[in-house]
């Protein structure tokens, strides 16, 4: 299987080359717009602060322009039939994550995390670089069911030998930087997921169509034993390391998979019943996500008690000071939220200083990457591959909608990083491997296409 | 499973529409109510961002802003902050503002809408402009005369010009250097505990918000209606004044300080400050009578406002007689301000008129472009002006050869009175010393000042000379200040 696809990889590429070439081009300019917007904003910042533009900008311009040239170079020679967009998306949304990072340690003098970042950013852009360039077929990766699983509860498992850090034991401190690898976990549960449900997809589907009622159910089991065991010990680890926004995101990712897989509505509700049941067993039990309910209900409630606003909302009130248009970068005191307000709730100093315009461009631009993940996932003719990319994509939206749903009080706030926005190198990095996936899988979905219909 | 990958693209939708919604809700809808819920700092800090703007005593900054480079950044700081507390107020980043620094906060925090370009421009830009500056009608010679002759004592000083209804000064013993209060650390709150547990009340501006029973100085007002009234129609008539007088309806009886006020005439009455007589002229004018006259000189108003609101000062409608005689020499429920009292004088030296007081002579921008003018103010008629020409005279007589000779001013035409004013429980408490008065310069067609001096622990002497011991050379302090200015 794996070698057709390699084949078809060397013969296709004559045929098409100038409109394939064009392409390129637009992914190029897009790049350039991404770089020089982030580096706007880099100045803007500066402007705002101090009134003369800072003195690194050239050299975060450069930085960010050659990671992303590089990046670019390596799509555009083992990859060259890929979405235009996916990349330039990357570099936008990372290069937006520096620049607000870079703003609000101005008002933490002494804790700087912008050049971490950057550090993070570049090491995300190597691994993009290496996954596209190395992982020449998605396909390969079926082979490797069972080494992602494993790896990915080990990743899981390893925290809860380090100490918590914030009531989380989702860190594990190694020569200095910090590493989340549940992050790491999330890319291999969903190839584990996809490859799973792809070779036993057809036993899912017979057995629930065949079988009625109370009979349904032990074939279903039968096969879906290991992956309901898997994710009942990944959600497990995950709600003794209380990092719950996770466990949120497995489950979620879980299900529209086992949806997209098998067709059946059923498992919506079993899994909607699952999660409720869980919810609210949680809820009741664990003071940790009771606190947060109430948080999300009654967010002032510490106002009037008298206790000062806590950071729902502190975020809140920077989002409504945002408006429609934003204070403008460098301008907000979104920093009052205090604890947090580079990573988890980095999004309410974009709310703030680019207003409702700047982040519903925001939320467009994630929803163009899931789009594009979805539209390689319709592309491409392999189980495998639909399901890989319907399982990253999902995995975007869903991360985006848990903690942005989070910060702005639409839904019970859970910790977790914004994508490429947020302070946290593992996330970073993460995401990077998860557009390559994109890049590698929409690459190949344009090839099976063939000279036919592009999209 | 394409169809079920569509389904699946069609719930992320969902989700970024739900996203897209309840941003808009939280930006859009809510964020008035989030902006201006109390808890939301970002106002304050806004309103610390920049210095504010200053408070002009003679075209001169007594107030300042200090950078101190902290979250709330700008701190007010005062020149002499404790000779001109009384007017300026203080502006605290953790107590607000008061007086002055609250009336026109929007104006020297750069709030005001006056002070932008356009209209709604500042909504716009999200900008805030310069803070305004306030220009005072303080005379800063007279300010500091009345606070060095007050210091070490208790008390106030009010000064105001008869023409105009310009103060010209205001001044409240013992004060307190609001510049204590403008932080919002440890030292203003110390500040404000320990002013606050003071118990001479250091905060309070006795010139404006505190009454005291006016004595005998209340006597011009009394002595203004019963000539109104033609009560009184020849100064120098014997009265038919017994002393003592028997309060109507009681066996009260009311004595004099001093010697000779037996069917004494009114003008001996009154530069001897006989309460036998003004106590008996007061109940033949009538409550009614008195009533207009005292209301025509500011008392009973609610709502006197020089910006910032000035106690009300009383004068008693519901006696009977015996009250009426008593509130007639200003006593019983007969109460003024320092600043009242300064209108009484200016009513006198003014013909009769009296203008409304004010502090803010005009308001500019940072710039220094005129946002307003005080303008001319309203004026009302106390008492005829033949009236006030022969209380003008009555007052001279005090200052020549009564009780307030301490006022006199060489070259200088003075004219004054006296007042001493018991309280407390059965009159146990140590007199209110208390002189008004005013004073023309020798070639000046008008009076210049009028001002009113009360002092809270004059000497334990309870003789009715002790408002012209010990106020009387702090308001002639005062006079001369403005007449040589």
């Amino acid at each position: 299987m794996s070698k057709a696809g390699i084949t078809l990889a060397t013969a296709d590429p004559p045929a098409p080359t100038v409109r394939l070439t064009g392409r390129r081009g637009v992914e190029l300019a897009l790049i350039v717009l991404a770089v020089l917007l982030s580096v706007y904003g880099y100045c803007a910042v500066g402007l705002a602060r101090n009134g003369t533009v800072p003195p690194g900008a050239a050299g975060y311009g450069a930085g960010l322009g050659v990671l992303a040239l590089v990046a670019h170079l390596a799509v555009r020679w083992r990859a060259p039939c890929a979405d235009p967009v996916l990349l330039p998306i990357g570099v936008l949304l990372n290069g937006l994550g520096l620049v607000l990072i870079y703003r609000l340690d101005l008002e933490t003098p002494g804790d700087p995390a912008a050049p971490t970042q950057l550090i993070w950013s570049t090491l995300g852009v190597a691994l993009f670089i290496m996954v596209v360039l190395v992982l020449r077929d998605h396909r390969v990766l079926q082979n490797y069911t069972y080494v992602c699983v494993t790896v990915a509860l080990v990743l899981l498992t390893v925290p809860i030998l380090f100490p918590a850090v914030n009531g989380a034991r989702i860190w594990i401190r190694v020569a200095g930087f910090s590493i989340q690898p549940g992050e790491f976990a999330k890319v291999l549960l969903a190839v584990f997921f996809a490859a799973y449900l792809a070779a036993n997809r057809g036993a899912l589907t017979y057995a629930g169509r065949r079988v009625r009622w109370l009979r349904l159910r032990l074939p279903t089991g039968r096969v879906l034993g290991p992956i309901v065991a898997v994710w009942l010990v990944s959600v497990g680890v995950l709600v003794l390391e209380r990092d719950l926004g996770t466990s949120l995101l497995f489950f979620g990712l879980f299900v529209v998979l086992l949806y997209v897989a098998t067709g059946r509505t059923g498992w919506i509700a079993v899994g909607l019943l699952l999660a409720s049941l869980g919810a609210v067993a949680v809820g009741r039990l664990e003071p940790h996500v009771h606190h947060r309910i109430e948080t999300w209900l009654h967010p002032f409630g510490s106002i009037e008690a008298g206790e000062g606003p806590n950071q729902i909302a502190q975020s809140l009130f920077a989002f409504a000071e945002g408006g429609t248009l934003g204070t403008g970068l460098g301008l907000g005191h979104s920093v009052l939220i205090g604890f947090a307000v580079k990573s988890d709730f980095i999004l309410a100093t974009a709310g703030e200083e680019l207003g409702l315009a700047g982040l519903s461009a925001i939320f467009l631009l994630y929803g163009l990457l899931v789009e594009r993940g979805y539209r390689a996932g319709l592309a491409l003719r392999d189980p495998f591959g639909r399901l890989l990319a319907v399982g990253l994509a999902s995995l975007v939206a869903l991360q985006v909608f848990v903690i942005a749903g989070g910060v702005t009080g639409l839904i019970p706030l859970t910790g977790m990083a914004m994508p490429f926005l947020a302070q946290g190198g593992s996330s970073v990095v993460t995401n990077w491997a998860i557009v390559a996936l994109l890049v590698r899988l929409s690459d190949s979905a344009r090839r099976q296409g063939g000279g036919g219909a592009p999209r | 499973m394409t169809r079920h990958i569509r389904h699946a693209a069609l719930f992320c939708a969902l989700l970024l529409v739900a996203l897209l919604v309840n941003a808009t809700r939280v930006q859009v809808l809510h964020a008035e109510d989030y902006e201006t819920n109390p808890a939301n700092r970002r106002d304050t800090i806004a309103r610390y961002q920049q210095p504010r703007g200053d408070i002009l005593v003679d075209g001169r900054p007594v107030t300042g802003s200090r950078d101190t480079g902290e979250h709330l950044r700008y701190e007010r700081t005062y020149r002499d902050g404790p000779l001109y507390a009384p007017v300026t107020g203080f502006a605290s980043q953790e107590y607000g503002t008061t007086l002055l620094e609250h009336t026109e906060d929007g104006l020297l925090s750069g709030a005001a809408p006056v002070l932008a370009p356009l209209p709604l421009w500042n909504e716009f830009t999200r900008g805030r402009n310069a803070g305004g500056h306030v220009v005072t009608t303080i005379d800063p010679a007279a300010q500091r005369a009345a606070y060095e002759g007050l210091r070490s004592r208790k008390g106030a000083v009010a000064a105001v010009e008869p023409s105009t209804g310009r103060i010209l000064a205001l001044v409240s013993v013992p004060s307190y250097d609001p510049a204590l209060l403008s932080g919002n650390g440890a030292v203003a709150r110390d500040a404000w505990a320990r002013l606050n547990a003071d118990p001479d009340r250091p905060m309070l501006n006795r010139a404006v918000r505190r009454t005291y029973p006016p004595g005998s100085t209340f006597k011009v007002v009394t002595a203004a209606a019963a000539l109104d009234a033609g009560v009184v129609r020849n100064l120098d008539r014997p009265t038919d004044s017994p002393d003592p007088y028997i309060l109507p309806g009681t066996r009260t009886r009311l004595t004099n300080g001093s010697e000779g006020c037996e069917d004494a005439s009114v003008r001996e009455a009154f530069v001897w400050s006989c309460n036998t007589v003004f106590a008996k002229l007061g109940v033949t004018t009538g409550v009614e009578r008195m009533r207009a006259t005292a209301e025509a000189f500011g008392f009973n108003d609610p709502d006197v406002r020089i910006p910032f609101r000035v106690a009300r000062s009383t004068f008693d409608t519901t006696v009977d007689r015996a009250q009426l005689a008593l509130s007639s020499i200003g006593q019983y429920n007969t109460r003024a301000t320092p600043l009242q009292m300064a209108m009484v004088a200016a009513a006198v030296a003014g013909g009769g008129q009296v203008r409304e007081p004010y502090l803010v002579e005009r308001t500019t921008r940072a710039g220094g472009s005129t946002v307003s003018t005080a303008g001319s103010r309203p004026v009302r008629r106390a008492m005829y002006p033949a009236t006030a020409t022969r209380l003008r005279e009555l007052m001279r007589g005090v200052v020549e050869d009564g009780t307030g000779t301490k006022a006199a001013i060489p070259g200088a035409i003075v004219g004054g009175k006296t007042g001493t004013a018991q309280h407390g429980l059965g009159n146990s408490g140590t007199p209110y010393a208390w002189f008004i008065s005013w004073a023309r310069g020798g070639a000046d067609m008008e009076a210049k000042v009028a001002v009113a001096v009360v002092v809270e622990d004059a000497a334990a002497n309870r003789r009715e000379i002790s408002g012209g011991g010990t106020a009387a050379p702090i308001a002639r302090a005062v006079m001369e200040a403005v007449l040589n200015s």
